[in-house]
């Protein structure tokens, strides 16, 4: 089993891959980074990992019985606390709120590096996203940081 | 509540999901830069700037000092493995100088569910840079390679690592 930092360099080594690539791509939008390959990365785990989970699960009884697992028991196992509030507004939309996420915590708490934070939570947004998926839940995620190291995620399930 | 405990191992999933992480970045770049050669350099650079980093965190962790020698420097290469990855890699093959030597392995947790069609992709060779990139900054240079693979079909995996050249700290500009 391998140890935690790993996976920390390693989430770190993914955004700068994608902020390399996406340089190459295009020099003329240098502002404009794109993470759709981390987030895309993301779902991708999130995905399978999640088929790897639930495995021995009692099947979940509602979309919100599916978010409070996705709040205490994924997201302790990964993020190493649970997530401080879920909101939601009965009509398919979740907010999820971590008032220290695991890969911010490491920054400052002012707002020197606040334009950064966009790329170390675009691969958690693709894991929830990719977790949801497989669940059967189609939905959009994003999330926003107002302030180190809190962050929110909105996840806002698709139905059709 | 219904669920006060959970029965899900925090260890395991998150070896898990870096297993799954990793596998989705090879898929990723595979579609990106279509030369798998290409994309081996850049597991290999991946692997270097961990590598660059891990030593730091490796150094604290188990304290131990300065090797002289490459058999020192295979024992710890050993732990390591054992330490961030739950591997048993044994050492063998010494060559007679003594600057050679190979890391063999039948289990590696980044190649779990891992199948490949035959291609000149080198799944695991984030592992190698990585060793390059700790062993740079402890001033010693390696080349490390792999001579066997398991992906590709053979019994066990083979990394080879061969010691080149001690690295001399220089001396800063404008000081004699």
């Amino acid at each position: 089993m391998a140890d935690d930092i790993l996976f920390e360099l390693l989430h770190s080594e993914i955004i700068n891959y994608a902020l390399d690539q996406s340089k190459s791509n295009d020099d003329a939008a240098k502002k404009e980074v794109d993470l759709s390959n981390v987030e895309y990365i993301g779902f991708a785990a999130g995905y399978k990992v999640m088929e790897r989970l639930t495995r021995e699960w009692p099947r979940f009884k509602d979309e919100l019985d599916t978010m409070k697992f996705i709040c205490t028991d994924f997201w302790t196992c990964i993020y190493k606390k649970q997530i401080d509030n879920l909101r939601t507004n009965h009509q398919g939309v979740y907010v999820l709120q971590d008032n220290s996420f695991r890969f911010l915590t490491s920054f400052s708490n002012g707002q020197q590096y606040l334009e950064y934070a966009p790329r170390y939570v675009a691969y958690t947004c693709g894991l929830i996203r990719g977790g949801l998926a497989n669940l059967s839940l189609n939905s959009v995620v994003t999330a926003e940081v107002q302030a180190m190291p809190s962050c929110k995620f909105h996840i806002h399930v698709q139905r059709t | 509540m219904s669920r006060q405990t959970s029965r899900l191992d925090a260890k395991k999933v998150n070896s898990e999901l870096l297993t799954l992480t990793y596998g989705a970045l090879v898929s990723q770049m595979l579609k990106e830069i279509e030369n798998p050669d290409d994309v081996n350099k850049q597991l290999e650079r991946i692997g270097y700037n961990m590598g660059v980093r891990l030593i730091e965190d490796f150094l604290a962790r188990t304290s131990s000092g300065r090797c002289l020698e490459m058999r020192e420097t295979a024992d710890k290469i050993q732990q390591a493995f054992r330490l961030y990855l739950n591997m048993q890699p044994t050492v063998t093959s010494w060559s007679n100088a003594g600057d050679e030597f190979s890391l063999v392995w039948d289990q590696c947790p980044l190649s779990e569910w891992v199948e490949m069609n035959n291609s000149s992709l080198k799944y695991c060779a984030l592992i190698p840079g990585a060793i390059k990139g700790a062993l740079q900054m402890v001033q010693l240079d390696v080349q490390c390679w792999f001579v066997q693979d398991q992906l590709k079909g053979d019994a066990v995996t083979e990394l080879r690592v061969k010691y080149i050249k001690r690295l001399e700290d220089a001396v800063p500009a404008g000081e004699d």
